[in-house]
């Protein structure tokens, strides 16, 4: 029931995530989302890619620092209100979130949100107690 | 003025007499109380009746900087603890400081260097004397403290930091002196000028700088902006202090070392030759007088030139130029010795983190500005990938770099390929 995503480590200078973008163009690697954490010098590239086990390969050869993360996916309708569902729920059962970023399916009915929770087991089990759909990785890798 | 008319014009043959009676003392003294001369003696196979002249010295072996280290912290005394009046002691973790200690006398001594140092700016008890040198383990400001207790002036024991401060005591207490880095000195005018200050208004008369290279026209700079005499100190913590020479009012041109304590030379610092006098080469002290921690060859790492031509003060101490170059790696940043060798003790202490780093140094204003690049490590990152656990990191080497090396650097992460692009661990660029 857990995603794998992919953190890399950039500087904050100009052509540094050109430089991450152009190995995964030449690894073909198709990226299904992302997000850009920035402090002052340095961002963190967080990406779900299609094949976790190449992109993290060919980054790390390219000289890139990278790091395997585990996050959940949940499904929620895309219409207002649909995230907050969810958070009601973590808040209710005081479950935390580090960070999350959100994508919507092709097919546009549904949004997939991304979490990276302290406690990812706990995280699931609350969600799915409570009806929400968690997008198996294998799923959201081909989507 | 001439604070110790006796032995600072001393003819030079009496001067030299002297040295080789006080040398064959100081060998004596620490052969028999510190075992690391006994043992460096004796590998040379020399003992010390056979010095007798100074030409002789050339046969003694030198004590290195490293051999601070190596017999941190008390190793090379030649006094038991219980007449040790004062330790000081260089920045630095466990094994790459040193530490000095001061006998009572030591401390006399000192005073009297400093006393005479200021004597030769023109100073007596009628000056008030705004000491911005740093109180603490580092010798600046409790040397200069001494000195000028000892001649009778008035003492604002400033130390470094807090500049809006320094400018209102400078504008209140008027003072006649100031004694810093010269960089803190350009700097102090700068906040003194976004305050509206007119530098050369207050009662500011001479300035004694030291403690970092600079250049002519950074004093000429000095003097026109604060309207002063710009005077060079200089002297090294693991010698004595400040103290050790000055530039004199009337000479304008070098430092004398006080001769009747220390004996200078000059050797190549590839081979360890000694030069004639006035050749450009690193600097090696020998104290004569000190009861603590003597120091018999000790390289200092500094490379200046001797000037042997007589001076119009009367003072036959021989002078030295400004000191501009180092022979090794050291960096003085703000006025402190940092060798990279200590930073990357302090990297390699923190979990996880590999001594892959860069130093930029660079000025902003007058002040040196220090960049601590390291390298993000595999090992951090694949452990974490989270911002919060880098942005730790950073902190927890910025607090060490201050704890230990009393130094806040811009601490930066970097990919790996940013540092591989140049093999250089040290960017200098500022230009003296």
């Amino acid at each position: 029931m857990k995603v794998e995503q992919i953190s890399v480590f950039l500087e904050n200078k100009p052509g540094s995530l050109e430089h991450a973008t152009r190995v995964l163009r030449d690894a073909s690697i198709n990226i299904r989302t992302l997000s850009l954490a920035e402090t002052s010098d340095f961002g963190i590239l967080r990406l779900i890619v299609n094949d976790v086990e190449k992109a993290n390969k060919m980054l790390k050869e390219a000289g890139f620092r990278v790091s395997k993360t585990v996050v959940v996916a949940v499904e929620v309708p895309d219409k207002p209100g649909g995230l907050h569902s969810i958070m009601e729920v973590l808040s209710v059962e005081g479950i935390n979130v580090e960070y999350l970023y959100a994508f919507v399916e092709k097919s546009g009915q549904n949004a997939v949100i991304i979490f990276r929770f302290d406690a990812p087991e706990k995280a699931i089990e609350v969600l799915m107690k409570n009806s929400f759909t968690v997008v198996e990785g294998s799923k959201l890798y081909e989507f | 003025m001439i604070y110790n008319e006796e032995f600072e014009t001393l003819p030079r043959e009496a001067l030299r007499a002297l040295q080789v009676k006080r040398l064959q003392q100081v060998l004596e003294r620490v052969y028999h109380s510190v075992g690391f001369y006994k043992k460096s003696l004796d590998a040379a196979k020399i003992k010390p009746h056979e010095i007798k002249s100074i030409a002789d010295m050339g046969k003694l072996p030198f004590i290195t900087r490293q051999d601070l280290r190596d017999n941190y912290p008390f190793g090379l005394f030649a006094v038991p603890m219980s007449n040790i009046v004062r330790l000081h002691a260089s920045s630095g973790t466990s094994g790459r400081s040193t530490v000095f200690g001061y006998t009572k006398r030591d401390i006399e001594t000192w005073s009297e260097l400093m006393a005479r140092s200021l004597a030769a700016a023109g100073l007596n008890k009628n000056d008030i004397i705004h000491n911005a040198f740093g109180y603490g383990l580092f010798t600046g400001g409790l040397g200069v403290h001494y000195g000028a207790e000892k001649i009778g002036a008035s003492v604002i024991p400033m130390s470094g930091g807090n500049s809006k401060r320094q400018i209102m005591i400078l504008q209140d207490f008027g003072p006649t002196v100031i004694c810093c880095t010269p960089s803190y000195a350009l700097h102090l005018a700068e906040e003194g000028n976004a305050l509206g200050v007119d530098m050369k208004s207050l009662k500011l008369r001479v300035g004694i700088f030291g403690a970092e290279p600079w250049s002519k026209a950074m004093s000429a700079e000095i003097e026109n902006t604060f309207g002063i005499t710009a005077l060079d100190l200089f002297g090294l913590s693991e010698v004595i202090g400040p103290g050790m020479a000055m530039e004199c009012l009337e000479g304008r041109n070098g430092m004398h070392i006080f001769e009747d304590h220390f004996i200078v030379e000059t050797i190549n610092p590839k081979t360890g030759e000694v030069l004639p006098e006035g050749e450009e080469g690193e600097l090696v002290f020998t104290t004569l007088t000190k009861e603590a921690f003597p120091l018999i060859r000790y390289r200092s790492g500094d490379v200046s030139r001797l000037i042997t031509e007589p001076c119009r003060c009367g003072r036959t101490h021989i002078k030295m130029e400004r000191v501009l170059k180092r022979s090794d790696d050291m960096l003085i940043i703000r006025g402190i010795n940092i060798f990279p060798s200590q930073v990357e003790a302090i990297l390699v202490a923190i979990e996880g983190l590999e001594p892959q780093y860069q130093l930029i140094i660079d000025k902003v204003g007058a002040l040196d500005s220090l960049e601590l690049h390291v390298e993000v490590s595999d090992k951090i990152f694949s452990d974490s990938g989270g911002v919060k656990e880098l942005q730790k990191i950073e902190k927890r080497i910025l607090k060490d770099m201050k704890d230990y090396l009393g130094i806040a650097p811009n601490v930066k992460l970097v990919e790996p390929s940013t540092l591989k692009k140049t093999d250089a661990r040290i960017i200098d660029k500022r230009h003296i």
